[in-house]
């Protein structure tokens, strides 16, 4: 593991409170998961790559943008790995860069319709951008 | 009975039948919700990450507010009720975050948790209890099917929820049954939707939320219910191919409660 890549990892790991040593690699994380289909990495390989250092593909996935946060990963991990936490983690990671944003303000009014409730809008903002 | 109450802003502007039927049954139970001054939006996903402050504090807000009236919130937005339980939580739990919001609120007594929140549908539960709400049931909904949507927020994470049991739940099937309906349990009623995912694209929702109205037509539902705006818009938008229905609970709550007409689309 480079220096770059220990560091990264520390910061995933503070932010997300999460043990990758705990998991047992039995796949429960990825095969609850309801974004499988559209995801590059699934949430079991979230684990195995934050625990090698192995982050930045991490980082430039379309997966960041897939998870519903759904805590499904979390409620039926035997192990307690909360795998969605570092997806959540690696999401910031990358929007809290300036200029990082995965959807911007002027973009919203193109994605409206006449019924897409307030709350979608304020989701997709909070996990997208910062 | 009385409550402090938080409708949210999806509640105030597209999904004002969910607030509207919960407050008309509410009183026709004889409870009375009081709501908020001043509330702001939850921000309607929970900060995962242990460093996010600012992002919990409109929650925290809400908090306090309600501890000054009594100390008993009721929530009824899924998204809404899993934002405000989980930072009371971690109000609770977590004297780092703790020590760090009410030293940047410099509220006029410190916020630690004490406020206890209570989802609409748990009150009628455990408040009000079923029995007593079948007592109340003016219209009973005789021989309608009626599939439970839990969706994930109110269930998970089941230890920090503490809603009910997350896999196998049936707070909302006895709610059905107390309303006189017969309620209809299918697989997918504690899966995703497709969530805020809808915003960027629309085909994931699409896939999710045909699999929930498929899977409850299968298992001969005529309609679902939910408690969540965001699920009813991306169900809504997805049940052209099944014949099943979408309402918010509090819609057939009310018709139960003989406070609404009964049988039309929301």
């Amino acid at each position: 593991m480079t220096e770059a890549q220990k560091d990264l990892k520390e910061q995933v790991l503070r932010m997300s409170g999460v043990d990758p040593g705990k998991c047992m690699t039995c796949g429960k994380c990825s095969g609850t998961c309801p974004a499988y289909d559209e995801m590059e990495y699934h949430p079991h390989q979230f684990v195995s790559m934050v625990k090698k250092g192995n982050i930045e593909p991490l980082m430039r996935s379309e997966s960041l943008w897939q998870c519903l946060s759904c805590f499904a990963c979390m409620e039926r991990c035997p192990r307690g790995v909360e795998p969605a936490k570092l997806i959540e983690a690696v999401r910031l990671l990358v929007i809290r860069e300036k200029g990082n944003n995965h959807l911007n303000a002027q973009e919203i009014p193109g994605k409206l319709d006449e019924n897409i409730p307030q709350q979608a809008i304020t989701s997709a903002f909070r996990k997208y951008g910062k | 009975m009385k409550f402090s109450y938080y409708p949210g802003c999806t509640l105030k502007t597209k999904a004002k039948e969910l607030d509207r039927y919960a407050r008309e049954s509410a009183q026709a139970l004889g409870i009375d919700l009081c709501e908020l001054p001043e509330w702001q939006c939850c921000g309607a996903v929970y900060p995962m990450a242990s460093d996010e402050i600012a992002t919990k504090l409109s929650a925290v807000r809400a908090l306090a507010d309600a501890k000054k009236e009594g100390g008993e919130l009721v929530t009824l937005c899924s998204a809404c009720h899993h934002v405000i339980k989980r930072v009371n939580g971690d109000m609770q739990s977590n004297s780092d975050m703790r020590g760090k919001v009410n030293r940047y609120l410099q509220l006029e007594e410190e916020y630690a948790g004490e406020t206890t929140v209570l989802h609409y549908l748990e009150m009628l539960r455990d408040r009000v209890g079923w029995s007593e709400l079948k007592k109340k049931v003016t219209a009973p909904l005789k021989g309608r099917k009626i599939g439970a949507y839990y969706g994930c927020l109110l269930l998970r994470p089941a230890k920090e929820m503490q809603f009910d049991n997350p896999e196998n739940p049936s707070i909302l099937e006895d709610f059905i049954a107390a309303i006189g309906a017969t309620p209809v349990k299918y697989p997918y009623r504690n899966e995703c939707c497709g969530g805020y995912v809808v915003v960027e694209d629309k085909e994931a929702p699409k896939k999710k939320s045909g699999n929930v109205l498929r899977s409850a037509e299968k298992h001969g539902a005529e309609a679902v219910v939910t408690a969540c705006p965001l699920c009813m818009y991306n169900l809504e938008e997805n049940s052209a191919e099944t014949g099943v229905s979408v309402y918010y609970f509090t819609e057939l709550l009310a018709e139960a409660l003989g406070l609404k007409k009964g049988g039309g689309a929301q």
